[in-house]
């Protein structure tokens, strides 16, 4: 047992600390940049083959392993580097269309959105389906050559400055939920789609909703059979749950300890009250835990095997728990945790924004609730719930208010 | 054994909810929150014709004269409803400090002026991002004036006049501090609203420099004082954190109800019925410990201090953890602006820190215990 | 508010504090009763109490006065039991005979049973057990496999019973069984009352996991039952065990432990931590000591509310339902929490050596139990969630299924 890297990972590391030294479109610290700045930067990894270092060649990939797309995010962290608005194209997307897509399809989007030439969202939540996605209501009707579709879809990120959007539509009400699926590419230029940013609860808005009207889609843009979107949608959603549990935490266990030398209680400093130091070392445990699980993950990818389920509870623990912690680091302030003005409060107000953003990190690709449900039935093979909607036209299930 | 809110009690509060929902739905709260009024001045005119501002200001103060009872009645449905106005910051805090500690004619200045809603108190007593000890006090009181910053002052943008902790020596003991009226209208007072994350009642920062003000009680008396008002405040808190916890559960109950996923109402998957079965034994616990509180409270009892931090511990647990639970049940939607549910959330979070940290009162609770098993 | 009794209620009182006074055993009010006292001698002393309750009418407070009661109030019943709590008396023989097998009585059997049966219990004469878990089915009652099988006047009874306290020496039990397994689960079963010295009937103490024995398992070999002692109609016995049921959960959620707060508190005075100073002095401790003191007082506090209902002669509020759910996860809590504070002795039992003569440890090793005996704390917060909060039932998936069709029957 070691932390070094294999002989074949130093080489790798030392190719792309080299490259990233020469190519490196870095930003001044603390600052961000636009879509612009990010489509500009991709480019420049797209032709160097760092932009999908797993995919295949034949796709303008580097063949690579997963193991060397983790050193290059390692690498690449240390640099201060425009945003990048590209995931869901070349994570979610375009990963997809390499299994369901026409060849047409492939090499009509694959490249653009791989160069950062097209950016893509993603319409698959709606207010009425969110943890339960197959229950969605969006209608898509065939008219001739082409589909109309009508629904409203939420959750959307980025909807506001993509081009194209990978959709999930109903397109037959008559049939058990899950069978009358249909999937789609739609340009997010197509008339009747408009797009609103949705006000968190924080105020930020991070995300928006999109409402379609009588949207026409070509059927050459549609992926799968009809009635096979279901299997479609799921290639996507794999990929989705692994990529919400790493939104980064900007401040964290370290920052709670500076706010408990600095915070004086009654009886003294914050950190000589042993109530507070075992908070402390019991979020640092869970801090040491997570980070330690990532390495087992990273050491099965360095031997080339697949990792094991244990990474499944990354974000069951880590969004709960950003939200106690906030919400200590609150208290240690006394009354004056209340405060949110960036001026008066340390770290920037960092903890009062991570106790507005926590409940939607609880919620987002996946409830706390769904992600238990998903340790217990995948990982430790319990059944699944009873399900009463397995059969069921889906206009026929109930729907409540 | 009679434990238990008279029927006129009951009649009071149903009188209060019905106010409330009629005159300070979340809409009102709504607005507070997205412009700059520091608190909904209709509701608080309605709230002073009722005569709630005088509940427990005896008669020949111009009150109403009933009792910490009926205050406790208000309390639940001003936290109900949410209601964004100054009444915790006023009656709770500076009215009880008065009634505790205020000599005739200061009760004769303030308590008439307060009944009648033409002054609005409030207390003033942190200074910083960490609570507030003799030791780190800095706000001083010399020769008649007050000197420093104190923030987050609650309300302290609407308050007429503030009961100031203050620094009358230079020891680091309780001896220290004693407390000072002072006019926040008048010379030498400077007063900012505070960003926070509840912006549906006002927080300030408010600057003395020489500020003319006078002692509440003895000089040197000042901690114990507050000490006690914050243990009459801590009663009355957790009602308004019951009633808000109680609004909470019922509207994750009816979201439950009402969503469908998997072709079934999201209340009948256990891990939504347990949660909700949570909040309820945590809001029962809490809503026991605060009746007790409340006789506590309006006897006068030598147990007080255990029950209010007792009723103070079990309230400050059950809201935030109803509120931050109430948003997991309504998923996303709970997660915008749109849906209400983040207007507890706040206010659970407003509430439990506005009278100090739940460590604190925790750690005071066992100090009382303490005192009883040595006895 | 007040704590005060109404006269009324302070007459009862004086009343039930004077016949306490002339009639419980001098002893009891000092000494822990059972302590050193094995259970033959214990069980002696509970029975000769217990007819002399039952002389005086306060064997069953509430029981109309035809049944040997007082014709009392339910509060008169919560007066007299504050009353008695004051001495060490012994209790729990006659809890679930008197608590549900005889209130089962009463609603199903016929009158000459009746008079046979109510008066000999009361008085402490003859004790009674209930027969329902079973290996396989204890949260879920309807489960049960224990087969009835129709043989002219009577039934012939095979099966195994489990969890049933004191059946080695009760007199009488109340059972359910399954009458028909070619029928969904709960429309199966038929309930009977027997007697417990009946030939075929064999019961083996079970050793806890405390290494204690307060239950046992009672195994059924062609026990023959008379037709005459079924107890409503063949097929009804579920509604039969409701009635039941409804009951049990009440009487274990009132039990508490006799350690409370109190004694944790005393036991963080005494302890010394590493830094030299009282284990009550550090904060991590206190922090716990007033969560679980809050929510003692929550429970305590929520009974007084209780309590003032039946004082006011109305049916008491849903929060009383949150009595055991509560209590018995913080028993095991703060009983693990207490061994904490003794650091590595807190693994000792000797009785000699561990404070409070180990109850903490005792306690600990009996806290699995109470989550468990009458309603899981699962079960429990799903009562809390369908009766209180009115949310739907769980999904069923064998409500219409024959029983011996059910998956997981052999």
């Amino acid at each position: 047992m070691d932390f070094e890297d294999t002989p074949e990972e130093a080489a790798y590391r030392a190719q792309v600390r080299e490259w990233l030294e020469k190519n490196a479109l870095t930003i001044p610290p603390a600052t961000r940049v636009g879509v612009t700045e990010s489509k500009a930067w991709q480019k420049i990894k797209a032709a160097a083959g760092y932009a999908a270092i797993t995919w295949p060649k034949e796709y303008g990939g580097m063949g690579g392993t997963s193991m060397q797309n983790v050193i290059y995010g390692q690498e690449e962290a240390n640099y201060n580097l425009p945003g990048n608005v590209f995931l869901i194209g070349t994570g979610m997307a375009m990963p997809m269309l390499m299994v369901h897509g026409t060849p047409e399809q492939k090499s009509r989007y694959i490249q653009p959105a791989l160069y950062g030439d097209e950016i893509w969202c993603q319409l698959f939540s709606e207010p009425g389906a969110g943890s339960d996605l197959a229950g969605i209501r969006t209608r898509a009707e065939r008219d001739g050559d082409d589909w109309i579709v009508n629904g409203h879809k939420i959750w959307t990120s980025g909807g506001h400055y993509s081009d194209w959007a990978i959709l999930v539509t109903r397109s037959d009400p008559g049939l058990a939920k899950h069978k009358g699926l249909t999937f789609f590419l739609v340009d997010m230029k197509t008339p009747g789609i408009r797009v609103d940013r949705i006000k968190q609860i924080s105020g930020q808005s991070h995300f928006n909703e999109v409402f379609l009207e009588n949207v026409r889609i070509p059927d050459k843009n549609r992926v799968g059979a009809a009635g096979e979107g279901w299997k479609v949608a799921l290639t996507v959603l794999m990929n989705e749950r692994s990529a919400v549990g790493n939104i980064g935490m900007n401040v964290g266990v370290d920052e709670l300890i500076q706010i408990a030398r600095d915070a004086e209680l009654i009886d003294g400093p914050a950190i000589h009250n042993a109530a507070v130091r075992e908070k402390i070392a019991d979020w640092h445990v869970q801090t040491q835990g997570l980070k330690y699980i990532r390495f087992r993950s990273l050491t099965a990818l360095s031997k080339g095997i697949t990792p094991g389920p244990e990474s499944s509870i990354t974000k069951a623990v880590s969004a709960p728990r950003r939200q106690d912690l906030a919400a200590f680091a609150m208290e240690l302030m006394d009354m004056g945790g209340i405060i949110q003005d960036r001026q008066i409060v340390p770290y920037r107000a960092a903890f009062a924004d991570d106790w507005l953003y926590a409940p939607g990190i609880r919620i987002a690709g996946g409830t706390d609730e769904i992600l238990k449900n998903i340790i217990a039935e995948r990982v430790l093979k319990l059944p699944g719930d009873v399900r009463v909607d397995t059969g069921v036209a889906f206009s026929d299930l109930p729907t409540g208010r | 054994m009679n434990f238990d809110f008279s029927d006129d009690q009951k009649l009071l509060k149903d009188q209060a909810q019905r106010f409330l929902n009629d005159k300070s739905s979340l809409k009102v709260v709504r607005r507070i929150l997205d412009t700059d009024e520091t608190h909904a001045s209709e509701v608080w005119k309605g709230i002073v014709e009722l005569g709630w501002t005088g509940t427990t200001i005896p008669e020949a103060y111009g009150g109403i004269g009933l009792g910490h009872l009926e205050l406790c009645m208000i309390a639940e449905e001003l936290g109900r409803s949410l209601a964004p106005v100054p009444f915790s910051s006023s009656v709770y805090l500076a009215t009880e400090a008065l009634l505790l500690a205020g000599s005739e004619a200061q009760k004769q200045k303030y308590m008439p002026p307060l009944a009648a809603g033409e002054m609005i108190g409030t207390l003033a007593l942190s200074e910083s991002t960490q609570a507030a000890t003799p030791r780190t006090m800095k706000v001083s009181f010399d020769g008649g004036k007050v000197k420093g910053v104190k923030m987050p002052v609650p309300d302290g943008d609407v308050a007429n006049f503030a009961v100031v902790a203050v620094k009358t020596g230079s020891g680091t003991d309780e001896k220290s501090v004693s407390l000072a009226i002072v006019d926040l209208t008048g010379p030498g007072v400077t007063r900012a609203p505070l960003r926070t994350l509840d912006p549906t009642r006002n927080l300030s920062n408010v600057t003395f420099d020489n500020a003319p003000g006078e002692l509440l009680g003895a000089q040197g008396g000042g901690w114990a004082i507050v000490q006690k008002v914050l243990d009459h405040a801590a009663v009355l808190v957790a009602f308004e954190q019951v009633g808000g916890a109680d609004a909470c559960l019922n509207m994750a109950k009816e979201y439950a109800l009402n969503r469908y996923a998997f072709g079934r109402p999201i209340a009948s998957f256990q891990a939504i019925k347990h949660k909700l079965a949570d909040m309820y034994i945590k809001n029962e616990l809490a809503r026991s410990n605060s009746y007790y509180g409340a006789w506590a409270l309006s006897t006068g009892a030598p147990d007080l201090a255990a029950a209010a931090a007792g009723c103070r511990v079990a309230a400050t647990e059950a809201f935030n953890f109803a509120a931050k639970e109430n948003i997991q049940t309504h998923g996303g939607m709970g997660f915008t602006w749109e849906f209400d549910c983040h207007l507890y959330y706040r206010r659970a979070k407003w509430l439990s820190l506005s009278l100090g940290s739940h460590l604190s009162w925790k750690d005071k609770l066992v100090s009382e215990l303490e005192k009883r098993n040595a006895a | 508010m007040d704590f005060d009794d109404t006269p009324e209620e302070a007459a009862f009182r004086q009343q039930v504090q004077a016949w306490l006074q002339a009639n419980a055993p001098q002893e009891s009010a000092q000494s822990v009763f059972r302590a050193g006292m094995d259970e033959a001698a214990a069980l002696k002393t509970a029975r000769a109490w217990q007819a002399e309750k039952a002389a005086a009418g306060y064997a069953k407070i509430t029981w109309p006065k035809e049944f040997g009661g007082m014709g009392g109030t339910s509060i008169q019943n919560v007066i007299y039991s504050q009353e008695e709590a004051k001495y060490n008396l012994p209790s729990g023989f006659f809890d679930i005979g008197l608590g549900m097998c005889i209130p089962t009585m009463m609603a199903y059997a016929t009158p000459q049973q009746l008079a046979r049966y109510v008066k000999p219990a009361l008085h402490g004469e003859e004790i009674w057990c209930q027969l329902f878990s079973e290996p396989a089915a204890g949260s879920d009652v309807a489960g049960i496999r224990t087969r009835a099988e129709r043989d002219g006047d009577d039934w012939i009874i095979n099966g195994q019973k489990i969890w049933t306290s004191g059946a080695h020496y009760c007199d009488f039990g109340i059972l359910v069984t399954r009458s028909d397994p070619t029928v969904p689960k709960h429309k199966g079963l038929t309930f009977f009352f027997l007697d417990m010295k009946s030939p075929g009937i064999e019961i083996r103490p079970i050793k806890q996991i405390s290494g204690g024995a307060n239950f046992n398992e009672v195994f059924f070999t062609n026990v023959r039952i008379p037709d005459t002692q079924r107890l409503g109609a063949i097929g009804d016995g579920w509604k039969v065990s409701l009635t039941t049921l409804m009951n049990e959960r009440m009487a274990i959620g009132g039990g508490g432990s006799a350690l409370g707060t109190d004694d944790l508190i005393d036991l963080a005075r005494k302890i010394t931590f590493p830094d030299g100073q009282p284990a009550i002095k550090n904060s991590a401790v206190r922090e716990r000591l007033a969560d679980w003191y809050v929510q003692g007082q929550g429970l305590k506090f929520t009974r007084f509310r209780t309590i003032t209902a039946l004082s006011k002669g109305q049916t008491p509020g849903p929060e009383n339902s949150i009595g055991k759910a509560v209590s018995a996860s913080r028993g095991q809590e703060y009983t693990a929490f207490a061994m904490e504070m003794m650091d590595m002795a807190g693994i000792v039992t000797d009785m000699d050596l561990a404070p409070y003569k180990a109850a903490f440890q005792a306690a600990w090793m009996m806290a699995p139990g109470m989550r468990i005996a009458g309603g899981t704390d699962e079960i429990l917060k799903n009562i809390i969630a369908e009766r209180v909060l009115g949310l739907p039932g769980d999904i069923r998936v064998d409500k219409d299924v024959p029983y011996n069709q059910l998956p997981g029957v052999k």
